[in-house]
């Protein structure tokens, strides 16, 4: 899966999932204030992307993934690693 | 000093009616709300026979991050209780600064506790359930949910006491408002109708397999009946002290006016006698009526050959010569179980107040003990203002509600 396949991927879902347009994920974008995420959501997005890419995003790597940016480029290098 | 307690508000999202208006058509036309539904059969089903409900969509009424979290019964409950609230006249600037309670039936989440540990044991990672499972997968999850979504600050609590739940729970919230501890009191009933809510009930060999004929197969207290039928969705009813209801300007509908309960103490699924008996005599005793002032009795009766016989004896020993009429909604309804003590209050109060009772469906030919009581199987328009509800439950759990007509 090539980067642009995977964010189109990704965006679309989250944009399902989580009732939001799909306008507003935008790379620089910071995750939890678009998709209104308390710390239960982010346990949905985390099951989500875990559903969609058979990636495993861990707790300690959840902080780290701030903006919809650094959500691409962790799928990316785990999916492409 | 004990307070007084009325109606002032009521919701419902049933097989007979997705609100007041609905129902109240259906309980005069006398229509029944059950069919028959193939998937209960391909899942290995005794009997295909349900009560027919559409899922509301909520989308674009409540928030995802809201409806995440609610299982099928809580979305019945949510518009149930939307419409008492608003019809009582209560909005959020009320909530806001008034400790509203919630005291809500509810005794099973099957579905929601299904497809958790179906997912846990297929992908063999619980985060893989999501955040909605444990708030879907616990029994008070209707009042988990209602409380959020509503900001209830009063007492908040689910009432679990199997099919007399939702009478347990307006007894229970009338006892608290009668002696000062609540002013305002959300209280209803909740059921499940998904198949999964009841494979082990039809395990049993509870209900009827009366298929070919599914509005026939309800038929409380007739000879010929074979079991019941699970039914469900959602009653609410807003209850409150007749002083400070009247010092908003409520909508005063009726007054409760007598609960009363007992345990039989005996088989777990074998109703008897006695129980129920000393559940009705509690209640006209608390009510302090005369029993020939009460004309119209919302019987348990099930259609389940045993239930009925023994609740038609212990009105017969209660009420001896008097003949109210008797009739069971569940004849239209099937059995709502969790939340059938609520919503038999309000089909009750609907005729009430629209001067008939609705008819017995399928009462064709009395037994022996069904003969003693005056059970119409038409609607029979006539004025009443008061009325009996009794709701009893597995384990011997018994509720009786007496309700009395207030006219503003």
């Amino acid at each position: 899966m090539n980067r642009n396949e995977l964010i189109s991927k990704a965006n679309e879902a989250l944009s399902s999932e989580f009732e939001v347009e799909i306008s507003s994920i935008v790379p620089d974008a910071n995750i939890k204030e678009t998709l209104d995420l308390d710390s239960l959501g982010l346990v949905d997005m985390v099951a989500l992307i875990e559903g969609l890419f058979g990636v495993k995003i861990q707790a300690q790597e959840v902080n780290a993934i701030t903006t919809f940016e650094n959500m691409y480029d962790f799928l990316y290098s785990r999916l492409n690693g | 000093m004990k307070r007084r307690v009325v109606i002032t508000g009521m919701g419902i999202y049933s097989c007979l009616g997705q609100n007041l208006d609905e129902t109240l058509k259906s309980l005069y036309e006398g229509k029944s709300g059950i069919i028959f539904d193939p998937v209960r059969k391909e899942l290995g089903f005794r009997s295909g026979l349900t009560a027919k409900l559409e899922k509301p969509d909520l989308k674009g009424v409540l928030g995802r991050n809201q409806r995440v979290y609610m299982p099928e019964q809580c979305h019945y409950a949510y518009l149930a209780t939307a419409e008492a609230l608003k019809n009582a006249g209560i909005d959020n600037d009320h909530l806001a600064a008034s400790e509203v309670g919630l005291l809500y039936g509810n005794d099973s989440t099957a579905e929601a506790v299904m497809k958790s540990i179906d997912t846990m044991r297929e992908k063999r990672d619980t985060t893989m359930i999501g955040s909605g499972g444990i708030f879907q997968s616990m029994n008070s999850t209707v009042t988990m949910n209602l409380s959020c979504i509503f900001k209830l600050k009063g007492i908040n609590l689910t009432i679990s006491g199997a099919c007399a739940s939702g009478s347990h729970a307006i007894g229970l919230g009338y006892l608290l408002i009668q002696w000062g501890l609540q002013d305002c009191i959300v209280c209803g009933g909740a059921q499940e109708v998904n198949p999964y809510a009841t494979g082990s009930f039809d395990g049993i060999s509870a209900f009827s397999v009366r298929e070919n004929e599914p509005a026939k197969a309800s038929r409380p207290f007739d000879r010929d009946r074979d079991g019941l039928v699970p039914g469900g969705g959602a009653a609410t009813v807003i209850i409150e002290n007749y002083e400070s209801a009247v010092k908003r300007g409520a909508p005063i509908l009726a007054e409760i006016c007598g609960y009363g309960f007992s345990s039989n103490g005996d088989h777990i699924s074998v109703p008897n006698v006695d129980g129920p008996s000393r559940s009705l005599k509690m209640a006209i005793r608390e009510s302090g009526f005369d029993i020939r002032t009460i004309g119209y009795v919302n019987a348990h009766a099930t259609s389940t050959p045993v239930g009925d016989r023994n609740e038609a004896k212990a009105i017969a020993d209660v009420f001896g010569n008097c003949k109210p009429e008797v009739t069971s909604t569940k004849s239209m309804t099937g059995h709502e179980m969790w939340m059938a003590g609520a919503s038999e209050i309000i089909y009750s109060m609907l005729m009430m107040k629209h001067g008939f009772v609705a008819p017995n469906l399928n009462f064709e030919h009395p037994d022996e003990d069904s003969a003693k009581l005056n059970i119409p199987s038409k609607r029979i328009d006539k004025q009443f203002d008061i009325f009996l509800s009794n709701s009893f439950g597995f384990g011997g759990t018994n509720s009786t509600l007496i309700v009395k007509n207030i006219k503003q």
